[in-house]
């Protein structure tokens, strides 16, 4: 158990971030808050996935002493992974995307309805 | 408290946990991920690309077709938000605030007359927040300039310290957003007009693709640097090197110019008169 616990404690700690981005996305009435909790549920992702390429005993993805008289071979255990990385760039990339059209969409909700809270939206689609 | 929400939180959580039984043990050098393609990137970067930086080297180089259609996907976010927001009927008739710029007096002048925009004793100031704090001014006078040399410096030095296109878009942005909050919107839009930004974010993916274009079109693949070898005079190798940069450069037109189309049009609902 403790072992498992060692050796996996990174994956828990960010699911539990995951979970938490989620249940504001779900839970909260206001519609900022639930742009808040998808920020942290991406968030959650990117650090997930940057954690799976970190290797013991390894340094950034920067190679050392690349140019010189200094230069040799490169192994890949002493550089981390840096595939993980790259496509977090990505995904960081399309978290303010969506993040910018979610805020631009609720100044339209607020504009119509006048109110951001989910149950006073619903009312006024109701009463419609 | 919500609890159906809970209880689905939870279960989705339980059932993630019991699926990282089957995950290799944190930091193992041996994990499938860090095994198959990722140690030929490691390996053969300096001597293939000539650049350091190996996330630079894979993504501008080896996985340089996403990265393109990533700029695509910011550059449409800054389209988006333009369509959804940007309005050019005035709103309803309000009064504005105009503010004495030597004593400091705000007087308010009533709907449908208006003062002189370039007055030299008076200025418009936000009904919101009407920034005329010295310090704030001053600071962000002085700091703007070398917050850009600060992002130019990032994106320059992409292929040997942790940077990059992306990273120096940003903060190329964020310097122009901060002349914003510090002045008010009307001064941000008069450094770096509307037109100006829209121009840059869709010339910021023109380069990226053109640059690709380039390759195909002397006789190569799409995206690959080393046709630009003849064409710059040096070998394959350092075309490459120099493929990346040009790359990062229309990238980071391309993200600088989309966050501030994004600020632009959240920040003042589309109106562009009165920021936050």
């Amino acid at each position: 158990m403790i072992s498992t616990l060692i050796a996996k404690y990174n994956y828990w700690i960010y699911i539990t971030l995951m979970m938490v981005g989620m249940y504001a996305m779900i839970a909260k009435n206001n519609l900022v808050k639930k742009i808040i909790g998808m920020n942290v549920f991406q968030t959650a992702i990117i650090l997930f996935f940057v954690s799976i390429g970190a290797k013991q005993d390894a340094t950034i993805p920067v190679l050392e002493h690349s140019h010189g008289p200094e230069a040799h071979t490169v192994r890949a255990l002493d550089y981390i992974n840096p595939l993980p990385h790259v496509l977090m760039l990505t995904a960081i990339v399309v978290a303010v995307a969506t993040l910018g059209v979610a805020l631009a969409l609720a100044v339209k909700v607020f504009n119509r309805y006048h109110t951001l809270e989910e149950d006073e939206i619903l009312t006024q689609i109701r009463e419609e | 408290m919500k609890w159906a929400a809970l209880m689905v939180v939870l279960s989705t959580g339980g059932l993630l946990i019991f699926a990282t039984d089957d995950f290799p043990p944190w930091r193992d050098p041996h994990s499938p991920a860090s095994e198959h393609v990722s140690p030929r990137y490691i390996e053969k970067s300096m001597e293939e690309t000539g650049v350091p930086n190996l996330v630079t080297a894979v993504l501008a180089d080896y996985r340089g077709y996403d990265t393109l259609f990533e700029t695509a996907v910011i550059f449409t976010a800054g389209i988006a938000c333009f369509l959804l927001l940007r309005t050019y009927r005035e709103k309803e008739k309000e009064s504005r605030l105009y503010r004495h710029v030597h004593t400091g007096l705000i007087v308010e002048v009533e709907a449908g007359s208006r003062m002189r925009e370039a007055s030299e004793h008076f200025e418009r100031a936000d009904r919101l927040w009407a920034p005329d704090d010295l310090i704030i001014r001053t600071a962000c006078r002085i700091l703007i300039p070398f917050i850009q040399l600060f992002g130019l410096q990032v994106l320059a030095n992409g292929h040997h310290t942790p940077g990059g296109g992306f990273q120096g878009g940003v903060i190329l942005g964020a310097s122009l957003i901060l002349l914003a909050l510090s002045r008010d919107l009307r001064t941000a839009t008069r450094m770096m007009p509307e037109r100006i930004s829209g121009l840059l974010s869709a010339s910021g993916v023109l380069v990226y693709a053109g640059i690709g274009t380039v390759c195909v079109l002397l006789g190569h693949s799409f995206l690959d640097y080393a046709a630009l070898a003849p064409i710059l005079f040096v070998d394959p190798v350092q075309a490459r090197n120099l493929g990346i940069l040009g790359v990062e450069i229309g990238v980071a037109m391309a993200v600088m110019a989309t966050m501030i189309v994004i600020y632009g049009n959240v920040a003042s609902a589309g109106y562009y008169d009165e920021g936050l």
